[in-house]
């Protein structure tokens, strides 16, 4: 092994039926170094990880692991905690039922038997340490998110470990716990801990990382030290080409300014739902295209999907073109020619097994109703069309959705909702978890389908996606609706500012 | 969440924290348990009076307390297990044969019940864990091949003669002070027979293993998320084919109870124990969806479930099949009530 | 450390299907290969199974005999069953263990409906088709039942139907005040056994007219898109406006009326029930032709058609098992290993080690170079 090396991997392979998701990755990880994963989503970090801690079995490369003689063998995460390797993941990992100090100690004390005072002591000592505000006897599930990302983070630093994996550990933590979080991995480091930190976050990466290595497609780009390696590049090294497709999309976006006179298509007021947001008021004209911002958890899903009728509207009021209308289900909005494209692609959006035709007709078909199928000449003409439309990569239309690429299952679900020729249109994160081209393409098409007349709601995590496409936005704060930006107030600055909600102090 | 908890000298939580779903429902099942038994003594007086009646529930269900104990575990772990009853009813079969036709003795008969309940664990429990099959449709095969291998050992039910093991099947062990007068006066001392005392020493082993060993914490963590678990470093293939073992070889076990009891092999025997384990697994407080359940809460539910039975036929309902219908009614109303309390509680998480 | 060993090959190319690897992967392989299994084994041991005679039966009239007829004419119950399970597996993810209660029930109350308050009755009180229709009404109210559990208190749906499961037989008993009514009036059996002057059995023609209906069901309704969307996301069916606790529900109505249809065939056959021997058993069954059929027990996508076939290999199982004096109480066991063996070769572990196994000569040819 190389000198200083606490982890070598070399030459790993990962293959998923029909995608090559890790190919011939090295990846080194020095004691006492704080070393970042990047690459875009699909470029293999995730995978990589699940490699070494014995989640997914590799098909080809080896592992090497100070400490531990010739190539490691880690067969499940057991192996890999044996190995001291301990990880927090981007899902919570932890088990609901049990409690916050089980936890903590579940899998990793030696010993058959339980002493649970002991344990109890212990968990609380460490989560009193890091400002943790729950109790080691309560059961985990009703901690809220941020919480038991704390309590996995507090469980992987409390292990004698030699490497310890952050993957995406900051997406539901706040401010103070994040600057807690870098507080910690800065002690550990200084234990001579190597630390392999994946994070979105590029800010966060430039102010505890020392090395980054880049993954993209499966590939290894290259590892770098900090200092050598600017933010520019790093975005050009993740995405592979030069930002000139993103400058050229901005240009453009002077066209989404809209008539501002045109009637509105829909009108809510004081619309409220069971998912627990403030009431709210939005309206949206005819070729307008505004937007939610604010952070995860601020309620902007939960919105659109009020106005969609995705979860149970408890209160308010909804006019689609000046008429009263009331929408309690989808079929009601959809019957109104709203169209909805959810947040969560997986679970919400696609339906996997179902072939690329049957996902592109589906809406439509449930608009027709149960007594009028679609012929299968029809369907196949609608599918044809929008593969053609939207260039669909699937090898055929009756490919199961689900073995299409995030991209390509976002572009069926656009295409659904598009054959229901819809009046409004609410995109909720169209663009998360896709590669940067069809990102682009997506945000192509919504300037393209509100020229056209449609009107659109985008909702994007990204603030310059947002800035690129919309005209107006609805600033979310704590599940209530705070500010409305429109025009020159259309500034990342200002934005970030009715978020965090600066102004107000 | 409670927020600003802080911990006092004594590194002790002041606030106290809620319930966990465990003792949430473990305290529903003993308090229903005693609301129904003390309703009966109350207006049905009578026999459920005499604190005989009460140890006849023991008596009768010795079997039934050790295969629901089973139940629960797989439970916990999130499987299911339908073929305890058909497995009891093999036992007491091939117990029988061996008592009455090939001169065995009791060593035998206890080494049989574990023997097949092992073989059906080791292979169900493979099935499940290793070959990621659903235990639900394992375990009916299970069923259905322990069933038809009860009709091949013998069609005929055997009555069972042998002295050894009648002298075992007799014995009456005297629960001090419970005893009442009967209607001579002559005072007849309350008793219980050793199935229940072997029965209630499975019952506090495994609420101590699930309690405080590693391997009754796994059980609950796999229950909770499997994939979490494997995370955690838990065994789960491991953890899952250990509690269809430990099932099985309780379902053997409650299989020589109920030969104990009953003294008889009998294609009948056992039937619907299947049931009336998940029904009281359920009443219990263990939840289908797993990681969450308790075997002193089971316990209770044999309990609560036999009470009602009893309430029903002494209420005049004493053909047969009011039995069944209890039963799946119990089974019906309990089942609805955790879906509404675990409906309620996600819908007030989000 | 050595210097990294870059194996040139790590690109694994997937060697070209088989045309053996690709008949497998045919949903409709397993029943299709069992059949000619079943078919080869007759053929070898006694090629008398499959011969067909005419005989006269108790009324005198000449109908055919003969196993392959008994195999048509027996599968019937359990082919009409499996259409209903297989929409339910397909919906909800499981399958309805009480269907063979159920079956119960509805026979209970066709003969209750037809027999009066008769214990042995020798004309029909009321038009068959009328004792019938309330008979598959009774049946759906149970599906519904059934189907509310699932759907809307999610209940998985094997424990939520336990609950008929255990308690079908009884009310079956129940219904009849536990007599065992007899219906003598020969134009009842005409159902379950000869129409006069028909050589074929009834049922097979009940059967195949419950095949043709559902056949127009998914050709001119969306039941099938339905059913499979809500079967492999609910949620996302929801989104698009499906209501999939409806569909849900729906199929187990649907499973309900298919019940009561196998429960009159079965009734019509003797005119008399047995609580707790009719259809015993024949949960297990509908279960097995499902699988066999190639539908994955978890839900989702379904072939129908997959599960009628299944439902009928699996009917000449038995009867070959009954021509080989396999006495009918042990039948559950060599079923029961049936089932273990389907599973156990369909489970995606078992496949993939089967894959893999052609595969690691070359693999180990590779490793020791």
């Amino acid at each position: 092994m190389q000198e200083g090396a606490v982890l070598e991997m070399r030459g790993i392979c990962k293959y998923f039926p029909g995608v090559r998701a890790l190919q011939d990755v090295d990846f080194t990880l020095r004691e006492g170094e704080i070393h970042a994963l990047m690459g875009e989503n699909g470029a293999g970090k995730s995978t990589l990880i699940k490699v070494l801690t014995g989640v997914y079995p590799k098909d080809g490369g080896e592992v090497r692991i100070r400490g531990v003689e010739g190539a490691a063998v880690i067969r499940s995460p057991q192996d890999a905690q044996n190995a001291g390797i301990s990880t927090v993941y981007q899902e919570i990992t932890l088990c609901p039922n049990l409690s916050v100090a089980e936890n903590m100690y579940i899998g990793r004390t030696k010993g058959a038997v339980t002493n649970w005072r002991q344990m109890n002591q212990g968990a609380g000592r460490i989560l009193s340490s890091l400002g943790i505000p729950a109790s080691p006897t309560q059961q985990l599930g009703t901690c809220s998110i941020a919480v038991q990302q704390m309590v996995a983070i507090a469980r992987a630093v409390d292990m004698e470990c030699k490497v310890l994996i952050l993957d995406e550990p900051t997406s539901s933590l706040d401010e103070q716990e994040v600057v807690k979080l870098f507080g910690l991995m800065r002690d550990l480091k200084a234990k001579g801990v190597g630390i392999i930190f994946v994070t979105h976050f590029l800010e966060q990466v430039y102010e505890v990382c020392d090395r980054i290595t880049v993954l993209r497609d499966g590939q290894l780009v290259g590892e770098y030290v900090i200092e050598d390696l600017p933010r520019v590049q790093l975005v050009s090294k993740m995405l592979g080409k030069e930002l000139d497709d993103m400058a050229d999309i901005k240009g453009e976006s002077g066209g989404a300014a809209i008539s501002q006179d045109g009637a509105p298509v829909l009108e809510a007021t004081e619309l409220c739902s069971n998912a627990g947001i403030k009431p709210f008021d939005f309206s949206i004209r005819k070729g307008e295209v505004n937007g939610f911002t604010g952070l995860l958890g601020s309620g902007r899903s939960e919105c659109v999907r009020a106005i969609f009728g995705a979860d149970h509207v408890t209160g308010g009021a909804v006019k689609m073109d000046g008429r009263e209308v009331r929408i309690k289900k989808p079929l009601d909005a959809m019957k109104q020619g709203i169209g909805y494209l959810p947040e969560d692609r997986k679970g919400d959006g696609i339906v996997g097994d179902l072939s690329v035709r049957e996902n592109i007709i589906l809406a439509y078909q449930v608009m027709k109703g149960f007594f009028r199928p679609i012929s299968r000449a029809q369907a196949e003409a609608f599918a044809d069309n929008y593969i053609e439309l939207l260039e669909i990569k699937t090898a055929s239309a009756d490919t199961p959705i689900k073995s299409l690429s995030g991209g390509n299952q976002q572009k069926c679900i656009l295409a659904r909702w598009l054959l229901t020729d819809p009046k409004y249109l609410i995109l909720d994160e169209p663009t998360r978890g896709i590669d940067i081209g069809t990102k682009i393409e997506i945000q192509k098409l919504v300037l393209k389908l509100a020229e056209k007349g449609k009107s659109i709601t985008f909702i994007s995590s990204e603030i310059d996606e947002m800035l690129r496409t919309c005209s107006r936005l609805i600033v979310m704060r704590d599940r209530k609706a705070v500010g409305e930006l429109t025009g020159e107030d259309l500034t990342q600055s200002k934005i970030m500012a009715t978020i965090a909600g600066g102004d107000e102090q | 969440m409670p927020k600003g908890i802080a911990l006092d000298k004594q590194g002790r939580l002041k606030d106290r924290v809620a319930m966990t779903d465990t003792n949430l429902l473990l305290t529903i099942t003993v308090v229903v348990f005693f609301i129904l038994y003390l309703s009966a003594v109350f207006f049905l007086g009578g026999s459920f009076a005499k604190p005989q009646n009460f140890l006849n529930i023991l008596n009768n269900n010795a079997s039934l307390i050790v295969l629901s104990c089973g139940m629960s575990i797989v439970m916990i772990t999130g499987g299911i297990d339908i073929s305890v009853g058909a497995v009891t009813s093999l036992v007491c079969m091939v117990c029988a044969v061996n008592l009455e036709q090939q001169g065995g003795n009791m060593l035998t008969v206890i080494l049989i019940g574990l023997g097949i309940g092992l073989a059906f664990g080791v292979v169900q429990g493979f099935l499940v864990a290793h070959l990621g099959i659903q235990p639900f449709i394992i375990s009916l095969a299970g069923m259905f091949f322990a069933k038809g291998m009860t009709t091949i050992v013998s069609k005929e039910p055997i009555r069972v003669t042998n002295e050894g093991f009648l002298a075992v099947k007799d014995t009456r062990v005297i629960v001090p002070g419970l005893g009442s007068p009967n209607k001579l006066g002559v005072y007849i001392p309350a008793y219980v027979e050793v199935g229940v005392v072997i029965a209630l020493l499975v019952v506090v082993l495994l609420f101590c293993m699930l309690r405080w060993t590693k391997l009754g914490r796994a059980f609950y963590a796999v229950g909770g998320n499997n994939q979490s678990a494997n995370m955690l470093g838990i065994n789960v293939r491991r953890t899952k084919f250990l509690a269809h073992v430990l099932c099985s070889l309780l379902a053997g076990l409650g299989g020589i109870l109920y030969f104990l009891h009953v003294g008889s092999g009998d294609v009948a025997n056992g039937a619907g124990d299947e049931m009336n384990a998940i029904a009281s697994s359920i009443i219990g407080g263990t939840l289908l969806t797993g990681g969450v359940g308790n075997v002193v809460g089971t316990f209770f539910g044999v309990l609560s479930l036999n009470t009602i039975k009893r309430i029903v036929s002494s209420l005049g309902f004493d053909e047969a099949w009011w039995s069944n219908i209890t039963v799946a009614g119990m089974l019906c109303l309990f089942l609805v009530i955790q879906s509404i309390v675990l409906l309620r509680k996600n819908t007030s998480k989000q | 450390m050595t210097t990294p060993v870059k194996n040139p090959e790590t690109q694994v190319k997937r060697p070209d299907e088989s045309l053996f690897k690709r008949l497998t992967r045919q949903q409709l392989f397993i029943p299709v290969a069992a059949l000619i299994l079943l078919v080869l084994f007759n053929l070898i041991a006694d090629p008398s199974f499959f011969a067909i005679s005419v005989k006269e039966n108790s009324l005198g009239n000449p109908v055919l005999s003969g196993n392959i007829i008994s195999v048509l004419d027996n599968a019937s119950e359990l082919v009409i069953l499996a259409i209903g399970m297989t929409l339910v597996t397909a919906s909800s993810g499981g399958q309805d263990i009480s269907v063979g209660a159920t079956m119960a029930i509805a026979g209970s109350v066709i003969l209750r409906m037809v027999c009066g308050n008769e214990v042995s009755a020798n004309t029909m009180h009321m038009p068959l088709i009328l004792a019938v229709l309330i008979g598959i009404l009774v049946s759906m109210v149970f599906g519904a039942f059934n189907g509310t559990l699932v759907a809307y208190f999610k209940i998985q749906p094997m424990v939520a139907t336990l609950i008929m499961f255990t308690a079908g037989r009884s009310i079956a008993a129940w219904i009849n005040n536990n007599q065992l009514p007899i219906m003598n009036d020969i134009t009842f059996k005409y159902a379950g056994t000869f129409l006069p002057g028909i050589p074929i059995p009834t049922p097979v023609f009940i059967t195949a007219l419950v095949i043709l209906i559902f056949w127009l069901v998914l050709k001119f309704t969306t039941l099938g898109l339905y059913t499979q969307s809500v079967g492999i996301n609910a949620n996302s069916s929801r989104l698009n406006g499906l209501d999939p606790k409806l569909i849900k529900l729906l199929t187990y109505v649907i499973l309900g009326v298919c019940v009561a249809i196998a429960g009159f065939i079965r009734v019509s056959r003797s005119g008399s029930i047995n609580y707790s021997r009719i259809a015993e058993n024949i949960e297990m069954d509908a279960i097995l032709a499902v699988a066999l059929g190639g539908n994955a027990l978890s839900g989702g996508k379904f072939n129908i058609y997959g599960s009628i076939l299944g439902a009928y290999v699996i009917q000449f199982l038995t009867t070959t098992l009954y021509k080989y004096d396999v006495p009918s109480t042990a039948l559950p066991a060599y079923k029961a290993v049936v089932v273990i063996l389907l599973v156990v070769l369909s489970a995606p572990v078992v496949r993939e080690k089967l894959a893999s196994m052609k595969k690691a000569p070359a693999k180990a040819a590779k490793e020791v170079s």
